[in-house]
Formats: structure tokens, C-alpha cells, sequence
């Protein structure tokens, strides 16, 4: 007994650790990781059936291309020449050769197949650390063939989830109002699209004006600003089944509607005898509850992730500014105190931020500050943008921006654009028509 | 039969808890050992205390004498000597050790321990002069027995601390930096909330090629909530294999063959 106790006290004795010497690298280097897409391998019989399905010469080089553009369009990643690639894609997706990778520089190697099975698109893929020389990730989607640009988006959200530690932001669609049309005499239409620009479809025929359409959380619903005999007010549609109706019975105009989190409540401004404040519709149940009362312009509410707060701007200082409030409407606080009007405040779906537009010394500004309201960054500038709307991860912000005309009304236009958080990256987005008003869906697959 | 397990079980319990309150380390992290510092100090000051100066003095004359007469020992003697003397030399009679122990618990004339300390330098100079550390660099074969007396030697924290920042030159430091730095691709996906540092244990061989590399943290890679720790310990490991053969020193390979890289990225992400 004594030994066993002599034992044990003996382990438990701490040995002083031999001195190493340690080096803190706090540093390192925000540039593009170098990623090599290699095409997916397709084999004749499959590729002979795609192309009788959906027109498409190789599917598998073509589901590549469109992860190799969302990688680059996200400014993380650098994807590599594909002419400088030495393996072959079929025997690369067996057993890459890793030396001839790193010879070309690639820190991260998409390798994939793609086969054509009861009617169906399967594809598979790899992710390779090369550096390493080891497998990351290796995922089979199955899916109808029409579907196979969704394929690319999820596979590169899979690839930038595994890279960089947070979730994609590619299998997702953006609603926006068309625009067409002199400035005098615009067409507006609700228009819906892939992120990256495919896939558009009109939503409306452009006989009403239409403003500020937002998704749900569910994506099935829309809710936009339209006019109903002459008024502003609040629409619902249904993407699905195409079916419309009118958010409430309110007798003066509703405008800026948007979900809250859950998807089940409406929130938007109702404006009557020149005092607009904040009101909630249950979609259920049809009941509606004023949330902020006051003199003043409260509008453009939009909650927080977790739905116990409220952020919306208001002129009850006597300049347009943000404020915070808890959803009941109670502890109002103002968090901006910059110079300047502040408007459209939408909180990140992180939680951390809220985006807003900023107008100052006649300058739009895009920008983003901690929800108290401190570390306001602009992240853009210009002639006039507005409306931020952010992406499901939180990354990147899409809102709109307008061209000055010339002295005879002419060169005016409105397109999309992207910014990332750090303000680098910011890109326009293709859309068929001029656009405006974009709001980001959630991811479509989880 | 019962009553046998009830003994048992008593004395069991009574083994474990003597055990433990004879582990002290057991109640107290390794990282509370500072408090060992001040204990060294108070020592020193007791035998090299202003009152006993006079009866110091004459030891230390006695000495001087004694190697003027051996006229064998030159100042680079090893520090056996003045150990072997420092209890005789100093002889503290009980009564004033508690005088002693009495003004330090008034934490009086703090002034007055520095020069304390400075009066005890000059009896432990030849003891934290290491010489044997330096005759072991000309001497192989003294090698062991200098490692051995370090390791008797009751080096405080701090001095600890100093030898191993001594490990690499500040030159050699950010040579090494700057190298991984242009290697690490920081992902730009991480949490700037939670602990963003990665420890990663090298063993390199002289060209600065790495042999091994160990992420200490590994039970964080597989925790549900921490998925962000593999992405980043990744990155990391990816930086080291991309960076190498690394920027080391050319000489002094035992003193680099085994390297602890920090990866922090907290100070990037907040900008």
C-alpha cells in the first residue's frame, strides 16, 4: 500500500519543463491565400448526357469556373491560372502530386468529379492542403441537373467555411428593384438573382412603383414597399407561388418593412398627420403594436439577431441620427454622434455591427459601428449610395450607387455594389438592367 | 466485515488528505513560485546586514589573506570556495534574526534592501558568475558538471527568464519574425473575441528544416466550439512548412534545435 502511494506521489511530482526558447509571430500577411481550382473530371458517357440535358459542353470544367470566380470575387483567395496546371483533373482528384502543386505555388488545391447517375448530378470534391499534403475535406452532393450552378456556390461555401473559419456567403440570392427608364421616368421592378448575377428573374411587371424590398429569414417571403390606390404601403409576396397582399389595414402609408429574425413579425413605419414612428405586425395572428412613440421621424427599424433590440434612425434630436432601442420599445439610447446625418441603420447578422449610410459635407458615406455606437468606420465614399444590406456571414455589405447626370439629365445610373468589411474589395455587381435597393437572402442551404 | 470497510475506508481517506497537505504544489499552481524570490533576498540580507559588517569584514580579509598565501587561486576560482565560507563566514546569532525578521515585517526603508542586495552581490558574484558555465564552453568535459551546479544553483524567475530570452539575439529574433510573417496568411474569418493563439513546438535540424512540428493546444482542435482554432492552427502550420528552411542562426544549434512559434492573431484582426 505504501508503494502504491509512493508511486502516485512520485508522478505527481512537477517536473521543471526544459527552457525553450519561444518566438510570438503577431504578424502575418492579409494578402489572397493562392488556391488552384482544378476542373472536376468528367467521364465521355456523363458529359455526352449533360450536354443533351442542359446544353453544357463540360459541366465539370464549368462548375470550376464558377467556384474559381465566387473564390475570387471574395478577395480572400487568389485562384491560380489554370494553363499553368501540370496534373491532369481525373488523376489529380485520385492522388494529387503535391510537388507539382507547390511548383506552382498553390497553398490549397479544389480537385472534384462529376457524373451523370439515374437522371441525376452527383458531384464530388476534394479540398487538399498542399503544403501539408493532406486531404482537408471531401464532400458528394446529388442533385437534378438544373441545380448544378447551386452546386458551385455550396462547394465554395464548403471550401471558404473550411479556409477561413466562418460561413459562405455563395449559395445565396439577392432581391432588388430593376430600374429602367430615363430618371424622370423610371420602371421599377422587383427583380431576384444568384449573388453573383446569374439566374435573374422579374418578380413584377413595373406598373406600380416599387421600393425597399427585403427577404425573410425563410426566403420563401418578400416584403416591399408598393402603392396601393395612390399610397405607400407594405406588400407581402410569396416567391414560391407568386401571390401578393397588402401588410395591414393601416389608414395612412406603411414604408420600410423588414422581417424580424424569426421571420413571423413585420416591422416598418406607419406615417400619419406628418409623425411616422414604429410599428410591428405579427403575420399570424395580424396584429399590430406601435413600438416607438414620438413627435418626431422614427423609420428604417431593423432588429437585432437575437430580436430583443431595435436600431432605427430618427430626427428627435433635430438631426436624422441612429438610435437603439429594446424591442418593446423601451431604453431608448442614440449611439451616433458624428458629424452629419446618419440613416438606414441595419444590424450585421453577427450581431457585432450596424451598417448604416452617412451623409456629411454632401458626400455619401457607407459605414459601420459597434452597436453602442463606438469604432465608426467608412468604408466607402461617394457621390450617392445608400441602402447597406449584409451578407449572411456578416462579411460583405451589398447596397446601391447612383452616377451624377450631366447638365442636359443624361449618363445618370444606378448599379450594385460590394464592399467587405475592411473596406478593401469593393466591386460591382452585374445586373442586367440598373439596379437598386439590393437585399441579401440568407443561405439557401444550410 | 462492514467495520473493516468503514477502517479501511477512514484510513484511505486520511492517507489522501495527509498526501495532499503535504503536496503543496498540489494547492498552488507552478506559476505562484515568484513569492520564492523575496525569501532568497531576506537570506541574503540577514547574513550582510549592516551590524554584523565589521565581523564580515574580518572574514573577508581572512579569506584574502588565505589566497594571497596559497597565491594558487586566481580571481576565475570556482565559486566552491566562498560557498563552503558563507555559513561559517556568517555566524547570526538568534536574537538578532528576529530584530531582522521584525524590521522586515514593518517593510521598513525599502531603499535600505537594495543596497542590501548590492552588498550581497559582492559575496554571491562568484556564484552567479558562472564560471564553470563558461570553462564548460571552452571544456567540453566540464559540460556536465556546470549544467549540474546551475541546476543546484537557486536561480530565482527573473534570472530564469533572462537565460532563456537569451536563446536567441534580438537580430536572430526578427530575422525569424520577418520570415514568418511573409509566410502567414492570417485567415480573415476568425473570432476577435475568443483566444486566437496557437503554440507550435518545432525540432529543426541546423539548416533550419523542420524534423518535427507539434501543436501544443492539440485538444482544441476537436472541441465543437472551436472550430476557428483548427482553421488557424492550420494557416500556422501551413506558414512554417511554407517558410522553411527556417531564417535560424548558423552557430548554437543546441540552444535552437527545438523552437516554441506563438501564433497570435489577435493584434492583426483588431488592426
Amino acid at each position: 500500500m505504501l508503494l502504491r502511494y509512493l508511486f502516485i506521489f512520485l508522478i505527481l511530482i512537477p517536473i521543471k519543463a526544459f527552457a525553450i526558447i519561444e518566438v510570438d509571430i503577431t504578424r502575418g500577411n492579409l494578402s489572397p491565400l493562392p488556391v488552384a481550382v482544378s476542373p472536376l473530371s468528367i467521364d465521355e458517357n456523363s458529359k455526352k448526357n449533360f450536354k443533351k440535358i442542359l446544353k453544357r459542353e463540360n459541366l465539370g470544367s464549368e462548375i470550376s469556373i464558377i467556384v474559381e470566380n465566387n473564390l475570387k470575387q471574395s478577395g480572400l483567395f487568389s485562384p491560380i491560372n489554370k494553363d499553368s496546371f501540370l496534373q491532369k483533373p481525373d488523376i489529380a482528384n485520385l492522388k494529387p502530386r503535391f510537388e507539382d502543386w507547390n511548383l506552382i505555388k498553390a497553398q490549397a488545391l479544389i480537385t472534384g468529379k462529376v457524373t451523370f447517375i439515374d437522371e441525376k448530378l452527383r458531384v464530388e470534391f476534394r479540398l487538399w492542403d498542399v503544403l501539408a499534403g493532406k486531404e482537408m475535406m471531401a464532400l458528394a452532393f446529388t442533385t437534378v441537373p438544373s441545380n448544378w450552378r447551386r452546386v458551385g456556390h455550396i462547394i465554395t461555401d464548403k471550401v471558404y467555411e473550411r479556409l477561413t473559419g466562418e460561413s459562405g456567403y455563395f449559395d445565396t440570392r439577392i432581391i432588388y428593384v430593376s430600374e429602367e427608364g430615363p430618371k424622370t421616368n423610371r420602371v421599377k421592378k422587383l427583380a431576384i438573382m444568384d449573388q453573383d448575377g446569374f439566374n435573374n428573374k422579374f418578380l413584377t411587371l413595373g406598373n406600380e412603383l416599387v421600393l425597399t424590398p427585403r427577404f425573410s429569414p425563410t426566403n420563401q417571403m418578400v416584403t416591399y414597399l408598393s402603392y396601393f390606390r395612390n399610397l405607400p404601403r407594405v406588400y407581402l409576396l410569396d416567391i414560391e407561388t407568386g401571390t401578393q397582399e397588402v401588410v395591414g389595414d393601416f389608414p395612412g402609408m406603411t414604408f420600410a418593412p423588414r422581417f424580424s429574425p424569426d421571420g413571423k413579425k413585420i416591422i416598418m413605419s406607419f406615417a400619419k398627420d406628418g409623425n411616422s414612428d414604429i410599428y410591428t405586425m405579427d403575420l399570424e395572428n395580424r396584429i399590430v403594436e406601435r413600438v416607438s412613440n414620438h413627435p418626431s421621424i422614427d423609420t428604417s427599424p431593423s432588429y437585432s439577431p437575437d430580436g430583443k433590440y431595435i436600431t432605427f434612425n430618427s430626427d428627435r434630436s433635430g438631426y436624422q441620427q441612429i438610435y437603439v432601442m429594446n424591442s418593446n420599445g423601451k431604453n431608448v439610447k442614440r449611439i451616433s454622434f458624428g458629424n452629419g446625418l446618419y440613416g438606414t441603420p441595419v444590424w450585421s447578422p453577427r450581431g457585432d455591427l450596424i451598417a448604416f449610410t452617412k451623409l456629411h459635407k454632401g458626400k455619401f458615406y457607407i459605414g459601420v459601428m459597434r452597436t453602442d455606437g463606438s469604432g465608426e468606420r467608412l468604408l466607402t465614399e461617394n457621390f450617392y449610395q445608400e441602402a447597406p444590406s449584409w451578407s449572411p456571414n456578416g462579411r460583405v455589405l451589398i447596397f446601391y450607387r447612383e452616377t451624377k447626370t450631366n447638365a442636359k439629365g443624361e449618363g445618370f445610373s444606378a448599379k450594385l455594389w460590394s464592399i467587405d468589411l475592411t473596406g478593401y474589395n469593393e466591386k460591382m455587381v452585374e445586373t442586367e438592367t440598373d439596379a437598386s435597393d439590393p437585399s441579401w437572402s440568407s443561405l439557401l442551404t444550410n | 466485515m462492514n467495520r473493516n470497510v468503514v477502517i479501511s475506508f477512514g484510513l484511505h481517506t486520511l492517507l489522501v488528505v495527509i498526501t495532499a497537505m503535504s503536496l503543496p504544489f498540489l494547492a498552488k499552481k507552478p506559476i505562484d513560485l515568484p513569492p520564492i524570490i523575496s525569501v532568497e533576498l531576506i537570506q541574503i540580507t540577514d547574513k550582510t546586514n549592516i551590524p554584523f559588517a565589521p565581523k564580515a569584514k574580518k572574514i573577508i580579509k581572512k579569506i584574502k589573506e588565505k589566497e594571497k598565501e596559497k597565491k594558487v587561486v586566481s580571481e576565475q576560482a570556482p565559486p566552491k570556495i566562498v560557498k563552503k565560507e558563507k555559513p561559517d563566514a556568517v555566524p547570526l546569532p538568534d536574537k538578532k534574526i528576529e530584530k531582522v525578521k521584525k524590521i522586515k515585517d514593518k517593510k521598513q526603508n525599502p531603499e535600505k534592501v537594495e543596497t542590501e542586495v548590492k552588498q550581497t552581490s559582492e559575496f554571491e558574484k562568484k556564484e552567479l558568475f558562472d564560471k564553470n558555465t563558461i570553462a564548460a564552453l571552452i571544456d567540453k568535459s566540464k559540460e556536465e558538471s556546470a549544467e549540474t551546479n546551475k541546476k543546484l544553483d537557486k536561480i530565482t524567475q527573473d534570472q530564469d527568464k533572462s537565460i532563456d530570452l537569451g536563446g536567441l539575439s534580438l537580430s536572430e529574433e526578427d530575422a525569424l519574425k520577418a520570415q514568418i510573417f511573409g509566410c502567414w496568411s492570417i485567415p480573415l474569418g476568425l473570432p476577435y473575441n475568443e483566444n486566437l493563439l496557437v503554440r507550435i513546438k518545432l525540432q529543426l535540424k541546423p539548416d533550419g528544416s523542420i524534423i518535427r512540428s507539434e501543436i501544443l493546444d492539440h485538444a482544441r482542435m476537436n472541441k465543437p466550439d472551436q472550430g476557428f482554432y483548427k482553421v488557424l492552427a492550420e494557416s500556422a502550420l501551413r506558414a512554417i512548412k511554407l517558410c522553411q528552411p527556417l531564417r535560424v542562426p548558423s552557430t548554437g544549434y543546441e540552444r535552437w534545435k527545438e523552437l516554441q512559434l506563438n501564433f497570435d492573431a489577435r493584434e492583426m484582426l483588431e488592426g
